[in-house]
C-alpha cells in the first residue's frame, strides 16, 4: 500500500516546535515530532499526565501546533472517545483522533477506558509511548517495566515481575491495527501511523522510548540503546492488521538474517540493569532464544510454501 | 403538553428539548430509567445525538469534558458512588469551564451499600465548582434542565440538577412538557467562545505555574490562582445569570419566579423549616398542620445550594425566631452541611440586625430510612415551642438504637 518513507520523503512541516521541555535525549521527542508529521494537521490530540505533558509546554507556552486536550490520568481513551462523539454530532470530517499516553496511562490508569474504547469500536488511534516506567515523576516502576530492572520503588532488588504484553492486550480486543514501534526507528513509526489511519477502529501503536535519566546512558545513546533492544531480540517490532502477525523493518530482517546480538549487550549499556546476573542475562537470553526459534520455524515453514 | 410520568422521564425529556448532542452514562440505580430513555430517544431517532455507553462514570464524564471541549452540548446523570468515582472529572470540568449539565439522581453512599435516597452523594461534591440545583417534584426536574444549560453556558460552569432517587425519580407525577419550538427559542444552540480546532490550535488544560507568566507575545496570563480566582467570582456572578434566566423561562413558559429558595407560608412565621428536594414539600404538610394549631410557622426550601444565596437565604429568615434544618446529609463530625450553610449566611446577617435566631438541625432519612410525617410533626413542633432553650446538638429523626 505504502512505499516506505525515506528522510528524502519525510514531510518538512514541523508540527513540534523546537526548544521543548523534554530532557536531552529523550526520545520521545524523537517518537512525537515523527508522529505528528506522520498525524499531519487535521488532528486533535489528547494527552494525560506523563512527560508528553511536559515537552508540550506549560501556559501559556506550547510546543505542539495541534489542538491539544489535557485530560486526566485514567480517561485518554474516553476523551478521546468524547471528541469523536463532538465531532459527529457537529458534522466536522476528516479530522484525527490520537490519545498519546505513556505506559502507565496505557498498560496500568488508562487500560480500562482503553479497553472499552476497544470494545466499542470508536474510530481514533492510540500511541503508547512506553519508556517502561513512571519517568515524569521520578522513575517508578510501571506494568510495563521489564524483569530486574531498578526503579526508585523496586531500588534493591529490582522488578520482580515480568513486563506487561500491552500490545497482546489490545490485539485481544480484535481491533484493526496493532503496531509497535522504536523511537530508534522513527521512518518505521512514521510508516506504521500512516497506515494505521487508514483503518476503522481503534488502532493501537506502541513505541519503545529509551529514557537517559530513568534507564541510566549517556543521552547521546538514545538511538543506539533503542536498536539494541530490537537488534538483541528483546523488543520486536511487528503489526497485526486484521489478526495477521507479522514481524516489520528491523526485526524482519533481524529473521531472514537469523541473527541476533546477545541480549548482555543491551543490559550492559543501562545503569538500571546493574544488578542483573550473568545468570539471570543468560536466562533471559534463553527467553528470547525460544521465542526467535518460533519466528525462524515461521520463516521455515513460508520458505518451504515458496519452495512449494 | 401535559404528561404522568416518573422524575426520571421528566429528566430524560428536558435533555431531549435541550437538544443535548452528546450523551455518556454508565448504569447506577436509581439513574438507569432517565439514560435508557435518552438510549430509546435516540435509537428511535426522536433525538439526534451521539449515546456512548461507556465503561465507567470516569468516563461518562471523560466523554463530557472532552466533548464539551469540541463544542458540543454534553450530558451525563449518575448516582451515589458512580458521582463519587467521578470525584476528580468533576473538578476537571468546572477547572476547565465546561458547561456540561449532570443530573444526580440522589442516593446514600456506601459502604455499607444501599441503593435508597438521601442527599449525601450531591452534598459531598458541594466543593467542586459545579452549579448545584435542587428539584422538589417532576415539573421543576425538566424546567431546571433545560434552565441549566442555558445557564451554564453562559457563565461556563458546569451545572448538576439534582432529584430525589426513588421519591421522585420512580414515582409518577403530572408535569408539562416545554413547546418545543419554545424550547428552541428559549435556549438556541451552544456556540462556544472557543472549541478545540485544528484550524486553531490551542493546548487546553496544560500545566500552569503557581505565578503568572507572560505568553510569548508578552501578554501576561493567569497563573492557577488567577484561574481559581475567576471561578470563583463568575460562581458568585451566576446567581445574577440564574435570575435572569429564571425570569426569561418565566416569561416564555409561565413557570418560575424562584431560582434560589422557596418559601411556603413564610411571611409571618416565627419558625422556618427548612429542607430539600421532595423532603420540602412533605414539610409543608406538617406547616399546614401546625399552623391550623396556631403555630406560626413556614417552609423553605433551597433551590440553589451552590453558589449559596446567601443574601436571599438571610432575607428569607429575616424576622424569624427560629430556623429548623432537616438534612439528609451529613458532614461527619460537625452537622449537617446545609446547617452549617444557613448559619454561615446569618452571621453577617445578624450582626447587621443584632437578630440571631436559634438554628436546630436534624438529621433524617439516610439510606432511605423512612420519613414519617408524624415524626415530622413533632420534630418541627417540639422545636418551635422548646427551640430557644433547646441544646445545640444534631438531633436524628427515626432513630432505632
Amino acid at each position: 500500500m505504502h512505499t516506505k518513507t525515506t528522510i528524502l520523503t519525510l514531510p518538512e512541516d514541523e508540527l513540534v516546535y523546537p526548544g521543548n521541555r523534554a530532557c536531552a535525549g529523550c526520545a520521545l521527542g524523537i517518537a512525537y515530532r515523527i508522529g505528528l508529521k506522520a498525524l499531519g494537521k487535521n488532528t486533535i490530540i489528547v494527552v494525560p499526565p506523563s512527560c508528553l505533558t511536559v515537552l508540550q509546554g506549560l501556559y501559556p507556552i506550547a510546543a505542539t501546533k495541534l489542538p491539544s486536550l489535557n485530560v486526566t490520568f485514567a480517561s485518554t481513551a474516553a476523551a478521546a472517545t468524547g471528541l469523536l462523539g463532538a465531532l459527529k454530532a457537529r458534522n466536522k470530517k476528516g479530522i484525527n483522533v490520537v490519545g498519546w499516553a505513556g505506559d502507565g496511562g496505557t498498560s496500568d490508569i488508562g487500560l480500562q477506558s482503553l479497553s472499552g474504547a476497544c470494545e466499542r469500536g470508536d474510530n481514533f488511534l492510540f500511541v503508547c509511548y512506553d519508556n517502561e516506567g513512571y519517568m515524569n515523576t521520578g522513575v517508578q516502576r510501571s506494568g510495563t517495566t521489564p524483569l530486574g530492572a531498578l526503579t526508585a520503588n523496586t531500588p534493591i532488588k529490582g522488578k520482580l515481575q515480568h513486563k506487561k504484553d500491552v500490545p497482546a492486550i489490545m490485539n485481544a480486543h480484535r481491533i484493526p491495527y496493532v503496531a509497535t514501534c522504536s523511537a530508534a526507528y522513527p521512518l518505521d513509526l512514521y510508516d506504521k501511523i500512516k497506515k494505521a489511519l487508514t483503518f476503522e477502529g481503534v488502532k493501537y501503536i506502541h513505541i519503545h522510548t529509551p529514557c537517559p535519566p530513568g534507564w541510566g546512558f549517556d543521552p547521546r545513546y538514545a538511538v543506539k540503546v533503542g536498536k539494541l533492544a530490537v537488534e538483541t531480540g528483546l523488543y520486536e517490532l511487528y503489526e497485526v492488521e486484521n489478526s495477521h502477525v507479522r514481524l516489520t523493518g528491523a526485526s524482519k530482517k533481524l529473521m531472514e538474517k537469523r541473527k541476533l546480538l546477545p541480549v548482555k549487550d543491551y543490559f550492559r549499556a543501562q545503569s538500571r540493569f546493574a544488578i542483573l546476573s550473568d545468570n539471570q542475562i543468560e536466562q533471559q537470553q534463553k527467553e528470547v532464544n525460544e521465542r526467535w526459534k518460533d519466528y525462524f520455524e515461521i520463516l521455515d515453514d513460508s520458505d518451504e510454501e515458496t519452495a512449494d | 403538553m401535559q404528561m404522568i410520568e416518573s422524575g426520571n422521564v421528566a429528566a430524560a425529556l428536558g435533555v431531549k428539548l435541550s437538544r443535548a448532542q452528546v450523551i455518556a452514562a454508565y448504569p447506577i440505580t436509581p439513574q438507569t430509567p432517565l439514560t435508557e430513555k435518552l438510549s430509546e430517544f435516540i435509537e428511535a431517532g426522536d433525538m439526534s445525538a451521539e449515546y456512548i455507553p461507556v465503561e465507567s462514570e470516569h468516563s461518562a464524564l471523560a466523554v463530557c469534558i472532552a466533548s464539551s471541549s469540541a463544542g458540543a452540548r454534553s450530558f451525563t446523570a449518575t448516582s451515589a458512588n458512580g458521582l463519587l468515582y467521578m470525584h476528580e472529572q468533576i473538578h476537571w470540568a468546572s477547572g476547565a469551564r465546561l458547561p456540561i449539565v449532570m443530573c444526580v439522581v440522589n442516593r446514600g453512599v456506601g459502604a455499607p451499600w444501599t441503593v435508597w435516597n438521601d442527599h449525601q452523594d450531591s452534598m459531598s461534591q458541594r466543593d467542586t465548582g459545579w452549579i448545584q440545583i435542587y428539584a422538589n417534584d417532576h415539573q421543576q426536574i425538566i424546567d431546571a434542565v433545560i434552565k441549566a444549560y442555558a445557564l451554564a453556558e453562559e457563565v461556563m460552569i458546569p451545572v448538576m440538577v439534582c432529584y430525589d432517587g426513588y421519591l421522585l425519580s420512580h414515582t409518577y407525577m403530572p408535569f408539562d412538557i416545554p413547546d418545543v419550538s419554545l424550547a428552541d427559542s428559549f435556549l438556541p444552540p451552544y456556540k462556544p467562545a472557543y472549541c478545540l480546532d485544528p484550524g486553531e490550535p490551542a493546548n487546553l488544560n496544560t500545566v500552569t505555574l503557581p505565578d503568572v507568566r507572560d505568553d510569548i507575545n508578552g501578554n501576561r496570563a493567569h497563573g492557577y490562582f488567577e484561574i481559581r480566582h475567576l471561578l470563583q467570582q463568575d460562581m458568585i456572578a451566576s446567581m445574577d445569570a440564574l435570575e435572569r434566566i429564571d425570569s426569561r423561562f418565566k416569561t416564555v413558559f409561565g413557570r418560575g419566579g424562584n431560582p434560589f429558595i422557596e418559601s411556603y407560608r413564610t411571611d409571618d412565621a416565627e419558625f422556618i423549616a427548612v429542607g430539600i428536594g421532595s423532603l420540602s414539600y412533605h414539610l409543608r404538610d406538617v406547616v399546614d398542620n401546625l399552623r391550623d394549631e396556631g403555630i406560626s410557622v413556614g417552609g423553605m426550601s433551597i433551590q440553589l445550594y451552590r453558589p449559596f444565596p446567601y443574601s436571599a437565604v438571610a432575607e428569607a429568615l429575616k424576622g424569624c425566631r427560629g430556623i429548623i434544618v432537616f438534612e439528609k446529609a451529613l458532614s461527619y463530625g460537625y452537622q449537617g452541611p446545609v446547617c452549617s450553610d444557613i448559619k454561615s449566611a446569618l452571621y453577617q446577617h445578624g450582626r447587621q440586625n443584632s437578630h440571631r435566631p436559634f438554628v436546630l438541625n436534624y438529621i433524617l432519612g439516610l439510606g432511605g430510612r423512612e420519613i414519617v410525617t408524624k415524626d415530622l410533626y413533632d420534630a418541627l413542633k417540639l422545636s418551635c415551642t422548646t427551640g430557644p432553650d433547646a441544646p445545640d446538638e444534631l438531633r436524628w429523626i427515626g432513630l432505632k438504637i
